[in-house]
C-alpha cells in the first residue's frame, strides 16, 4: 500500500468516526468536537488532493469560525444533555429506507460510472492558489459579488434576529 | 495515488451519516450540525471531481458553498436562540406550531 492511500484510509476512517461520534454522542457539546474532527480531517484529504487553500479556508472558516459560532450558542443557551423522546414514526419508518436508498444510489453510480471518471492528476501538480484565484475573479467574478451581498443579507438578518424585543 | 472513487465514496457516506443525524437527533443545533456535515460531504466530492477533471473550477464551487454556509451558519443560529427564548427548550418536537 503506497503512503497517499494510507494516509487516505486514516483520514477517512477519522472523518468516518467523527461523524458516527455527531449521531451517538448526547450532547450538543460533545457532537459539535466530533464535528470538528471531520472538518479537520477533509482538510487533511484536501490537502491530500492538492488543494491547499480550499484546505486552509476549511480550517479557518469551517473549523475555526463556523465552529466557534455553534460551541459559542451551545454555551450561550446553556444546552443540556439531549432529551430521549420515542422517535418519530415517520423517522422509523421512512428515515432509515431513506437513508439506505440515498446511500445506494449514490454508491451505485458511483459504482458505475467508475470506468468513466478520468485518471486523477498527479498528486500536488493540480490547481496553484494563482490559478484558483485567477479564475475567481475573472469568470466568476459576478458570483463572488453576489456572495458579498448575501453576507451582508446574513449580518443584519442575524443581528434583527437576535436583538431583544423592548 | 488515490482513486477518485474512494473519495466519492467517502462522500457518499458522510452525506448518509447526515441524513442519518437530521432524521433522528432531536436537539436543535444537533441538527444544524447535521447540515453542515452533508455540506462538508458535498464539498468533499466537489474537490474530488476538480482533481479528476484537472480543471479548479469544482474548488471555486467549494469556497462559494463554504460563505453559503457561513451565511446560513449566522441566520441559523439567530433563529435557534430566539425559538430557545420563546419556547424554553432545544428540542425540536416542542416546535410544533405548523404540525396538524
Amino acid at each position: 500500500m503506497t503512503a497517499p492511500l494510507l494516509i487516505f484510509f486514516v483520514l477517512a476512517a477519522l472523518a468516518v468516526l467523527g461523524a458516527i461520534s455527531l449521531i451517538v454522542q448526547r450532547h450538543p457539546i460533545h457532537s459539535a468536537l466530533s464535528l470538528i474532527v471531520v472538518m479537520v480531517a477533509l482538510a487533511g484529504l484536501y490537502l491530500l488532493m492538492g488543494a491547499e487553500f480550499v484546505a486552509a479556508v476549511q480550517i479557518i472558516v469551517y473549523g475555526g469560525a463556523i465552529m466557534v459560532l455553534f460551541v459559542f450558542v451551545i454555551m450561550l443557551l446553556n444546552a443540556g444533555e439531549e432529551e430521549r423522546t420515542n422517535s418519530s414514526k415517520l423517522a422509523t419508518y421512512a428515515g432509515i429506507p431513506l437513508a439506505v436508498a440515498v446511500a445506494g444510489f449514490i454508491g451505485a453510480a458511483i459504482v458505475r460510472s467508475s470506468g468513466s471518471l478520468a485518471a486523477p492528476a498527479p498528486s500536488g501538480a493540480l490547481t496553484s492558489t494563482k490559478a484558483l484565484s485567477m479564475l475567481l475573479f475573472s469568470e466568476f467574478v459576478y458570483p463572488f459579488e453576489l456572495t458579498s451581498f448575501l453576507i451582508l443579507v446574513a449580518i443584519l438578518g442575524a443581528i434583527v434576529l437576535a436583538q431583544r424585543e423592548n | 495515488m488515490v482513486p477518485t472513487n474512494y473519495y466519492l465514496m467517502l462522500s457518499a457516506i458522510l452525506f448518509g451519516l447526515g441524513i442519518v443525524a437530521f432524521v433522528f437527533k432531536r436537539n436543535i443545533i444537533t441538527l444544524f450540525m447535521a447540515i453542515e456535515l452533508m455540506l462538508n460531504a458535498v464539498n468533499l466530492a466537489f474537490v474530488a471531481f476538480s482533481q479528476s477533471l484537472g480543471k479548479p473550477d469544482g474548488e471555486v464551487f467549494v469556497l462559494f458553498v463554504i460563505v453559503v454556509a457561513a451565511a446560513e451558519a449566522a441566520v441559523g443560529l439567530g433563529i435557534i436562540i430566539l425559538t430557545a427564548r420563546n419556547r424554553r427548550s432545544l428540542n425540536v418536537e416542542r416546535v410544533d406550531l405548523l404540525k396538524l
